[in-house]
């Protein structure tokens, strides 16, 4: 049979039910729409955690105490009950660990920070010069802590922006003294901007040497060490160095981790991307339910056209041109609704990511793809029950048909 | 052309058989204008239907132009109605929302001509039934006796061999019937065939042949001939030892 006959006559059909075709259009582009829209949410995070992450380098370990099995995730700052990490074990990797370039020791710790009657609850981290390397944080105006600063435990502090928006305004800090818990520190440096980054505000910090945060929070432990590695291919030749020489240091017990950088991104990537899995399922189920709309219409269409279908059986169809005929009606809905739903569905991702900034969204070529399928599945898979029922009708009792 | 020989067709009908046909043997000739007459219930329907290979006899035989109908799947029936068998219902049974030259068209489509050919067999199958510049018009748009021109169009464009007509002029004014039995007589002076269904005997007279039906059974076979009616072989006596009779 002519299939521009074919499509023609699909066409006047729908057309002719015009709300009824539209109606049911809907629940598949509501379907294809949250699909799209949905998987696109999951894609805008997974690109937007991709993009912190790798922004501080890739090639970077993070030692934290205590043993952890599985790869990747969070430390808490609590870990009173596992083995230190100590600034002699930084020094150590520094100076026997060849295939690391720079190692940090940090301390990290809450503190008020007060100044002229201005008090502040901000992150304190006690680091080293090669920080501002390690993690592509710079100061800006003034300097950042020495190495000298650092050996001789001296009080100076590098503010982050907020933290000197709140506490000196417009006003120039650099030379003023703030106090840390008491102490009084100088401030020699304010950090360039960096914002919100994986919800985490970089610019209320400050930063102070290591080694007088450890006087400052009164602990000879290091919260973690930062190290990085010169190229991205050494990273678990170096993790394994970082490992011999560290358990040799602690009397041949492993009792801290190594993670990579790449090991978090790959564990947050996997989680997003099962999110990701799971939103676009859950869409998928309205898409079914747009389909069980295409069933139920085709099945009244059938009904209805009983005696059309008789008609024709009786000047010559034959079984297989009635089946044609409404599923190629039952995918036409489908597909059409996949194409405006993809249309809503990329539209609404924009719009979306345009009105909430929070909320970063990516649609992907392979998102837009698997739905439109999906759709016209959806339009074979619901159309075949009512067009196999309208192909087996008997052409005499569908003549007769009222 | 036609050949049918002690034809059943059986109904369940509860823990009942019905017999719609019992035993029914005739044959029509090409270029003949047959009526088959009865009272409802006499079985006309269930005999055309057998005819117009919608539906197969319990037992007997069917012969259309020579092919043994019984022995052919669903598929090859549609094929057969398509190319050698045109029907004309009482109600039209046209396509509402198609113009009447798409109606027309509409046996073509299944029998995979070109576009160009449907459209201009369509036209001419018009042209002969007097419909030229009426192609254009949905059947809601033509009076009764116009849709049944149109139907008849539909009929006769595949070039059937033999034309089925099922009470033709039963929703028409008598005007209007009798433009179509006009039409029916001038195909079968062109030499087309056609078995025509009718309760009404006025109307069967219009047929050279009246073949009267009752109780699924022949009870007589008719031609007119110049001199007058005269009894046609075999006809009646296939209805003989009839319990109603």
């Amino acid at each position: 049979m002519d299939f521009r006959e074919l499509a023609t006559q699909a066409l006047e059909m729908l057309g002719a039910n015009r709300v009824r075709t539209a109606l049911t259009i809907l629940g598949v582009v509501i379907g294809v729409a949250a699909i799209i829209l949905l998987v696109s949410l999951g894609e805008g995070a997974t690109a937007y955690i991709t993009r912190e992450l790798t922004g501080l380098g890739t090639n970077l370990l993070i030692i934290t105490p205590g043993k952890t099995q599985t790869s990747g995730g969070f430390h808490p700052p609590i870990a009173s009950t596992v083995r230190k990490l100590t600034y002699d074990d930084a020094l150590a990797l520094r100076r026997r660990a060849t295939q690391l370039t720079d190692v940090v020791p940090v301390v990290l710790g809450t503190g008020k920070i007060r100044h002229q009657g201005v008090a502040r609850d901000t992150t304190v981290i006690g680091i080293t010069p090669e920080f501002q390397r390690v993690r592509k944080l710079y100061v800006e105006i003034g300097q950042f802590v020495s190495d000298e600063d650092v050996e001789g435990r001296r009080r100076v502090v590098v503010l982050g922006r907020t933290v000197k928006r709140e506490l000196f305004g417009e006003e120039n800090p650099l030379g003023r003294f703030v106090t840390l818990a008491d102490a009084r520190y100088r401030v020699i440096g304010i950090m360039e901007q960096k914002g919100v980054s994986l919800g985490f505000d970089i610019d209320d910090l400050v930063f102070i040497p290591v080694k007088s945060a450890q006087d400052l929070f009164d602990t000879d432990r290091l919260f973690e060490i930062l190290a990085s590695v010169g190229a991205p291919d050494d990273i678990n030749q170096a993790i394994q160095q970082v490992k011999d020489l560290l358990v040799r240091r602690h009397g041949n017990r492993e009792d801290f981790t190594v993670t990579s950088q790449g090991a978090i991104l790959s564990a947050f990537t996997t989680i997003l991307n099962i999110l990701t899995a799971a939103l676009g399922g859950i869409a998928g189920i309205s898409l079914l339910v747009g389909g069980i709309g295409i069933m139920n219409i085709m099945l009244v269409s059938v009904r209805e056209r009983t005696r059309e279908i008789g008609i024709r059986k009786a000047v010559g169809a034959r079984r297989r041109d009635i089946l044609g005929q409404f599923l190629l009606e039952s995918v036409i809905l489908s597909t059409l609704g996949g194409v405006l739903g993809i249309a809503v569905g990329v539209g609404g991702a924009r719009i979306l990511s345009l009105l909430f900034v929070y909320l970063p969204t990516r649609v992907s070529l392979w998102s837009v793809v698997m739905a439109f399928g999906f759709s016209a599945a959806v339009g074979v898979f619901f159309g075949v029950y009512p067009a196999r029922r309208a192909a087996l009708l008997d052409p005499i009792q569908a003549l007769r048909y009222e | 052309m036609i050949a049918i020989q002690d034809v059943w067709r059986t109904y369940p009908m509860g823990p009942n058989r019905v017999d719609a046909l019992g035993g029914v043997t005739f044959s029509v000739a090409a270029r003949d204008f047959v009526a088959i007459c009865g009272p409802s219930g006499s079985g006309k329907s269930t005999l055309m239907n057998i005819l117009g290979c919608l539906d197969r006899p319990t037992a007997g035989r069917y012969a259309l132009e020579g092919i043994e109908v019984e022995t052919l799947d669903d598929d090859a029936l549609a094929d057969l109605r398509n190319r050698r068998i045109g029907f004309v219902f009482q109600t039209f049974n046209l396509l509402p929302r198609m113009s009447a030259l798409r109606n027309v068209e509409l046996p073509m489509i299944y029998s995979g001509l070109s576009r160009e050919d449907r459209r201009r067999r369509a036209l001419d199958a018009m042209a002969a039934v007097g419909l030229t510049g009426r192609t254009e018009h949905r059947p809601s748009e033509l009076s009764g006796g116009e849709q049944q021109r149109v139907a008849i169009a539909r009929a006769l464009v595949n070039r059937p061999a033999i034309i089925l007509a099922d009470e033709p002029t039963g929703n028409l004014d008598s005007k209007a019937g009798e433009e179509i039995l006009g039409i029916f007589r001038d195909l079968v002076a062109g030499g087309t065939t056609i078995v025509m269904v009718t309760h009404n005997p006025r109307i069967a007279e219009q047929a050279r042949r009246v073949i009267q039906l009752e109780d699924g059974r022949i009870t007589s076979d008719v031609w007119k001939t110049p001199s007058g009616p005269v009894r046609a072989p075999g006809g009646p006596e296939s209805a003989s030892g009839h319990p109603g009779d």
